[in-house]
């Protein structure tokens, strides 16, 4: 609503502007003589008028409609790199919104107050080699600070994720996002290939890996708070972006090329609950690549546990190959009795659809 | 004043004798396959206006299906047909058709051909004293590969799988896989041959533009006495010469792994329940092709708008351009730079982090230049007589948008920060700011500022600054708030936001649907330059040879330049184009052609040695003549 009275007297204004240039050119013939030399008309000092009142208004809407919207932004950041990033943005912005603030303003006003008048010529001021020099270096050294600092925080970020860190699978698809976990007995992925992925095995887990033998999926993603989390990003068909938005990760899942981010997510999904008053919050992974249709709907949940209660989640999941014991004949020879103490005693029913993975759309 | 039309009258009396040699084209010579530069740009002109309301009407129907999800679209069912899904709503594949098509056909077809191609025609030949561009035939040629490629890209509109749809950056393999999308089916290959056709059409335009410039200088026009105008149009040139063929390689690229099973992109793809057997290929490879035109296209489409921007702001400040040197170093700069800094639009997509932290360094390196002309700009303004026509509003105007926009650059360069802010609405906001609004408006001053030179007659100055005070209010509100949604994480190129979850969808409702209403109020003003644009080319008042008392060469021509654009002999040009308000001077301009032995009064002690060369420039014309008779 707020918005529409911002708009409505948005168009007040232009409507404003209109009359005046209208009964402007009315007043033309009662007005005195215009300067037969000069291109300037009788509504010159009215857009000169113009640019003071769009300076007054647009800082009054602008400051208004930061105001208005900084509830909506993104709540504190739920990853340790995080706030130090969002400290940077916020830093950055204040002084590009003080640069912003201060050219605008000159620009504007010179605007007004340089305004045409026959009774006035213009400076002859081609050129001044030292005030181009202090606004060459101005600028190089405020971009050096933030470049620097900015280049310091994206080597930490990108740096080698620490060795004790979870490490977590995530593959996107059209139109969802598959998890695999390391798993509780070795915290090692097992390998994959898109040649192995059938309508259960939907990522295409190699069980000629030994590391695959504990592997389990999930719908969701749950993660250990205060512990590194690598995750490890693949995409099936197209690509995929992984956009934990609260924990300022982004990450492109890119078809043939496996990438990565690791972080450390510092607020539990209840601390998050309590901070913002939301009873039920929650975390999200979103996709910001375009992938076709399903794409803006293509999101889990993230849940943020304690270390405890996330190793009590991880100790109920069943390995895939528990859940799927049919996936035992893939399993090479030397390996199968490792293999078989992941396959429950008593046999469980092929067609279990446990693991099938979350599609949204 | 008097000196320069007195000087006029002589070069008119000893004219004539020398016949510039032409025969009296029939229609289609003379308006549609017509090799005259100045019927060339206005051809470019017209596609790109309706070009520019193709393009801005998809901006509107996404824009709805944004600022109303909810909103009964049934009445638009005779022009979409079943791209109005049952429930009377925008389909999702045609929202993302909608999104893409948008901005293939604003960067390409409104903002390069529509921008560049219009005044880099119109004015190269007028401003340097040249007849026309170094090749007629192949300029011809270039508008007509253009009109071939707007034919077939107009065309993918009306197929029934749709337009291309992955993005104007059509990234494979969405782009690659037609069972990704329906638009990347028969839509994407439309694409992909008019986009070729593009290419070639902008190469040749770019070829002829830098051979013009280079060799066809009237005599005393030398590099440092060229508007700034003709500067960026010549690194324009440039640097779509050397990029573009880089775009062209990446679609060849794409044509064969869309048609020929090639895997230059594709690897390990697994879609429909089938896995394809390409190994081997990196998607990411595309987009370094991509990107490395993508990028220098931004300063292809802007550099000519602050060209041009200079010029108008320098003859309505009447005061020289501050800094006339600085403003060619710096558009130099960004030149060279705009080819090293196209990673900055990767940071995110898995190249080595290393590789970003290179490029972020080149990325801010870039900001100085573009802040210097800034304030160059605006130090113009400073102690000037500013006439405030509607040209010099909307160059006004695009100073604003340059730095509004350009300082958030600074944010979104740094690669820290782009992690978050990557693909959300903070890079919409960005981008349309800097350089689809400042573009846009050095597009329309451009209009303004030589409809009296293309058509012989002026745009109603009334309903130009209505239409500037419309636009520039709308384009403020359209995109500043975008800002505030980018900053809340909300990704682009989302039919809705519902999957953000926790109530995101409802955080800025309001705030969409003024967007929304802005963008709508700001295209419909549009209307407001339609109209006067072409009713004043048959109704508009009639134009003077110099209505702006303007410098450059253009202005020296008659009100409706013929063929050859001097009927008589081309002037010579012996002072720099910025001689306004100069002390001394009884007129507050000197045109370029007006020697320095004629205006003692005004001459500073360096410019009185220069009157010596006069002598050397004059005994050119010969030479200059039979290079036309040859």
């Amino acid at each position: 609503m707020n918005y529409l009275i911002g708009l409505l007297s948005i168009v007040f204004f232009i409507l404003a502007i209109s009359v005046i240039v209208k009964s402007m050119k009315i007043n033309k013939n009662l007005s005195e003589a215009e300067d037969p030399n000069s291109a300037a008309d009788s509504s010159n000092n009215i857009n000169a008028y113009g640019m003071l009142a769009f300076w007054f208004f647009g800082t009054v809407a602008g400051v208004w409609s930061f105001n208005a919207s900084a509830p909506d932004f993104l709540p504190e950041a739920a990853s340790a790199h995080g706030v130090t990033t969002d400290k940077m943005f916020w830093i950055s912005m204040s002084v590009v919104t003080l640069a912003f603030f201060i050219t605008n303003t000159l620009l504007l006003f010179f605007a007004y107050r340089y305004r045409y008048s026959k009774n006035r010529k213009a400076t002859f001021y081609p050129v001044n080699h030292k005030l181009e020099l202090i606004w060459t270096v101005i600028p190089a050294v405020v971009m050096a600070i933030l470049v620097f600092s900015g280049w310091r925080t994206w080597r930490d970020i990108t740096s080698q994720a620490p060795s004790d860190a979870v490490v977590i699978e995530i593959t996107g698809h059209q139109f969802g996002w598959y998890v695999r976990y390391a798993g509780n007995d070795d915290n090692q992925l097992g390998n994959y290939n898109y040649k192995l992925i059938d309508e259960t095995n939907n990522i295409g887990i190699d069980f000629t890996d030994k590391n695959s033998f504990d592997d389990f999926t999930a719908t969701e993603l749950h993660l250990p708070k205060g512990k590194p989390v690598l995750l490890k990003i693949h995409a099936q068909d197209v690509l995929h972006s992984v956009y934990l938005p609260f924990h300022r990760v982004k990450m492109d899942a890119v078809p043939g090329m496996p990438t990565k981010f690791w972080f450390t997510p510092t607020i539990s999904t209840d601390e998050m609950r309590a901070k913002l008053g939301k009873k039920d919050f929650n975390f999200k992974l979103n996709c910001t690549e375009v992938c076709g249709r399903g794409h803006f709907g293509m999101a889990i949940t993230v849940f943020v546990d304690e270390p405890a209660d996330y190793k009590k989640w991880c100790a109920e999941q069943k390995p895939f190959l528990a859940t799927n014991p049919a996936y035992l004949a893939k399993v090479p020879e030397n390996l199968k009795a490792k293999a078989a103490k992941y396959i429950p005693a008593e046999p469980i029913s092929v067609d279990s659809t446990a693991t099938e993975a979350v599609s949204v759309n | 004043m008097s000196t320069a039309i007195s000087h006029a009258e002589e070069v008119h009396t000893h004219a004539h004798d020398h016949e510039h040699e032409h025969h009296e084209p029939n229609f289609i010579q003379k308006y549609i396959f017509s090799e005259d530069h100045k019927t060339i740009a206005k051809q470019y002109l017209i596609m790109g206006i309706l070009w520019a309301f193709v393009g801005g009407s998809l901006s509107i129907m996404f824009r709805l299906q944004l600022g109303f999800p909810d909103m009964q679209l049934e009445w638009l069912r005779p022009i979409l047909g079943s791209w109005i899904d049952e429930s009377g709503k925008i389909d999702k594949e045609f929202y993302l058709a909608l999104v893409t098509m948008h901005g293939t056909i604003m960067v390409f077809f409104v903002l390069t051909a529509g921008l560049s191609g219009t005044f880099s025609n119109f004015l190269i030949p007028l401003q340097i004293g040249a007849r026309d561009m170094a090749s007629g035939f192949i300029n011809m040629l270039s508008f007509w590969f253009f009109f071939l490629s707007s034919a077939i890209m107009f065309s993918s509109l009306f197929i029934e799988t749709g337009p291309a749809s992955g993005g104007w950056v059509i990234y494979p393999p969405l782009s690659a896989l037609p069972q990704a999308m329906p638009g990347s089916g028969l839509g994407m290959t439309l694409w992909l041959t008019s986009m070729a056709f593009f290419i070639v059409s902008s190469l040749m335009g770019g070829i002829n533009y830098i051979c013009t410039i280079i060799n066809l200088r009237t005599r005393g026009m030398t590099f440092t006495k060229m508007p700034l105008t003709i500067w960026s149009f010549f690194f324009t040139a440039i640097l779509g010469l050397l990029s573009f063929p880089v775009l062209l390689s990446a679609a060849l690229l794409l044509i064969f792994d869309r048609s020929f099973g090639t895997s230059f992109y594709l690897s390990e793809i697994y879609i429909q329940g089938q896995a394809l057997p390409n190994v081997g290929g990196s998607a990411i490879l595309y987009q370094h092709l991509f990107w490395f035109l993508g990028h220098p296209e931004v300063y292809i489409v802007l550099l000519p708008a602050l060209g041009m921007t200079s010029e108008i702001i320098a003859t309505n400040a009447r005061k020289p351009i501050f800094g006339y040197r600085a403003m060619i170093g710096s558009l130099m700069g960004i030149t060279v730079l705009a080819f090293i800094v196209w990673a900055h639009h990767m940071f995110v997509t898995g190249m080595n982090p290393f590789l970003g932290s290179v490029f972020m360094f080149l990325t801010l390196i870039i900001a100085v230049p573009s802040a210097v002309k800034a304030f160059n700009y605006i130090t113009t303004l400073w102690k000037g007589n500013l006439i405030f026509t509607p040209a010099m509003l909307f160059s006004i105007g695009l100073v604003s948008l340059f730095i509004s926009g350009g300082v958030t650059g600074i944010i979104l360069g740094n690669s820290a920060l782009d992690i978050n802010l990557h693909d959300t609405y903070f890079v919409v906001a960005h981008f349309h700011l800097v350089m689809g609004s400042a573009s846009f408006f050095g597009l329309m001053a451009g209009v303004y500022h030589w409809f009296p030179k293309m058509f012989g007659r002026m745009m109603n100055s009334t309903l130009g600054y209505i239409h500037f005070w419309a636009t520039f209010v709308g384009v403020y509100a359209v995109f500043f708030p975008m800002h505030y949604t980018g900053i809340a994480g909300f990704p682009r190129r989302y039919y809705s936001f519902t999957a953000l979850g926790n109530d995101g969808q409802n955080a800025f409702t309001d705030l969409n649907q003024f967007i929304t209403v802005a963008a709508i109020l700001t295209f419909s003003s549009q209307a407001i330059f339609f109209f006067n644009f072409v009713y004043s080319i048959f109704k508009g008042k009639k134009a003077t040879e110099n209505p702006w008392n303007s410098n450059t060469l253009e202005w020296t021509t008659p009100v409706n330049p013929g063929h050859g654009n001097w009927p008589g002999e081309i002037p010579a040009v012996y002072r720099w184009p910025y001689d306004y308000s100069k002390p001394g001077a009884e007129s507050d301009f000197i045109p370029q052609h007006i020697p320095f032995s004629a205006t003692p009064e005004s001459n500073l002690p360096e410019e009185n040695e220069e009157i010596a060369k006069e002598k050397a420039i004059e005994s050119l014309l010969a030479a200059q003549n039979e290079s036309y008779n040859r």
